[in-house]
């Protein structure tokens, strides 16, 4: 347990020291959701619609931005090599690692969600709503995430792969977070069943993407 | 005791054979110093060693050590790269190393070893090559492992460092470790066997006990 905390702490101090980019998901999230309102125009009823949509989708964005570097900075400075050489298991170093990064960029994505909620026009149980699907779903984002991470880690700009790799697996969660949303919201379908499968694919990620990423790594050293 | 042993290993970097044909064997208290010139392979058999990349013929073997590990699992491996990260301070890096490692020392003591122990608040993004080139070396000490791979350690370290190294090899070599190094410079004193790379055929020298 002591080397899966030690990991856990660096890397979340690493984050939220300069250059760590922990701030920079959140700051990008709010920036779109911001932008929202001012290009839809004052229409309200509008925007209390696609309301969740726009938070789930600037949450998805925001997840994105630090995961290339997830595992690219411990390669480019050989600590890749002495977690690979460690005496613990590559899977829970990197679901660790994981779990570092979804606690600097995911979480305050998901705490900064109601207040945004407010200048979209949600009501207070949407509000609620996106909050807990999106700490339900949030996770899978970076899970899943981790495995294009693992894939582009040789790749000195592999920025922009890692999107294109990741995003195609996440729609199925944009799918259940947003439908679980407007479930609570309307109420023409019960809010358990889409939240449901979204918990399973979280919990899915959370086994799958750790295993898939060791692997990858384990087959891209050379 | 414990022995270090490969036999007929080649290895084959980007489509390149780098070297074939090789064989080494080390005990406990001894020295392989790996030379050569640039690009015979000594930094690809340390991370062969290492577990880091994977023979294309041959094993290495390790007698006498924990068999549930593997090689790299009981070996250090201080490359080119230092493993460091600069927005953390010197103490959280090797903090976090040694944790990480299973090491039971406390930190400040083998800071004073390396003679880093006044830059211990300062982060590393601050420190000169040496510096962290001893924090390097710090992590060595911080957790026991029984083999140490140190690929051209003495780079950028001075006078004082080089001394600080050589101690440090002699005295993991005398508690019964395995070092291999791939070095231009001296190894020694004490028992090394040379492995020359970059020849046709990779040359292990009988100069047992005499340092080059």
């Amino acid at each position: 347990m002591r080397p899966l905390l030690a990991l856990l702490f660096r890397d979340m101090r690493v984050a939220v020291r300069v250059g760590g980019g922990a701030l920079i998901g959140v700051v990008f999230f709010l920036m779109v959701v911001t932008l929202v309102p001012f290009a839809i125009g004052p229409d309200l009823v509008l925007l209390g619609r696609i309301g969740p949509a726009i938070l789930w989708l600037g949450a998805l964005l925001a997840t994105l931005l630090g995961l290339d570097r997830l595992l690219a900075t411990d390669f480019e400075d050989g600590s890749l090599d002495l977690i690979l050489m460690a005496p613990i298991s590559l899977e829970l170093a990197v679901a660790t690692k994981a779990l570092a990064h979804w606690l600097t960029t995911g979480l305050p994505v998901v705490i900064a969600a109601p207040l945004l909620g407010i200048l979209l026009n949600l009501g207070p149980e949407t509000t609620g709503a996106v909050a807990l699907t999106l700490f339900a779903g949030t996770p899978a984002l970076t899970f899943i995430g981790v495995i294009g991470a693992s894939l582009t880690v040789a790749l000195r700009r592999g920025g922009l792969l890692v999107p294109v790799l990741v995003l195609p697996l996440n729609i199925p969660v944009l799918i259940f977070g947003v439908s679980a949303t407007k479930a609570a919201a309307a109420g023409t379908i019960p809010f358990g069943a889409p939240f449901a499968v979204l918990c399973a694919l979280t919990l899915m990620s959370v086994v799958i993407g750790p295993v898939a990423a060791a692997i990858a790594l384990r087959q891209g050293l050379d | 005791m414990i022995r270090l042993a490969a036999d007929e290993l080649a290895c084959v970097r980007g489509g390149r054979e780098v070297f074939q044909g090789l064989g080494f064997a080390v005990m406990s208290g001894e020295t392989l110093a790996i030379t050569g010139p640039n690009g015979a392979g000594k930094s690809s058999l340390l991370r062969l060693i290492a577990g880091l990349i994977r023979p294309s013929r041959g094993q290495i073997m390790l007698e006498g050590g924990d068999a549930d590990l593997s090689i790299g699992e009981q070996s250090h491996y201080l490359g080119h790269l230092d493993a460091l990260k600069s927005s953390l301070t010197v103490a959280e890096n090797l903090a976090f190393w040694s944790d990480f490692l299973g090491g039971r020392k406390e930190i400040g003591a083998v800071l004073r070893q390396v003679g880093l122990e006044e830059l211990a608040h300062l982060p590393v993004g601050y420190l000169s090559a040496g510096q962290r080139r001893r924090l390097g070396l710090a992590r060595l000490l911080a957790t026991e492992r029984p083999i140490w791979l140190l690929d051209e350690p003495s780079a950028s370290l001075d006078t004082a460092g080089q001394e600080l190294l050589a101690r440090m090899m002699e005295s993991h070599a005398a508690h019964g470790g395995i070092i291999a190094v791939a070095t231009h410079g001296q190894v020694g004193p004490g028992a090394v066997t040379e492995l020359r790379l970059g020849g046709r055929h990779p040359v292990v020298a009988a100069d047992r006990g005499e340092p080059r």
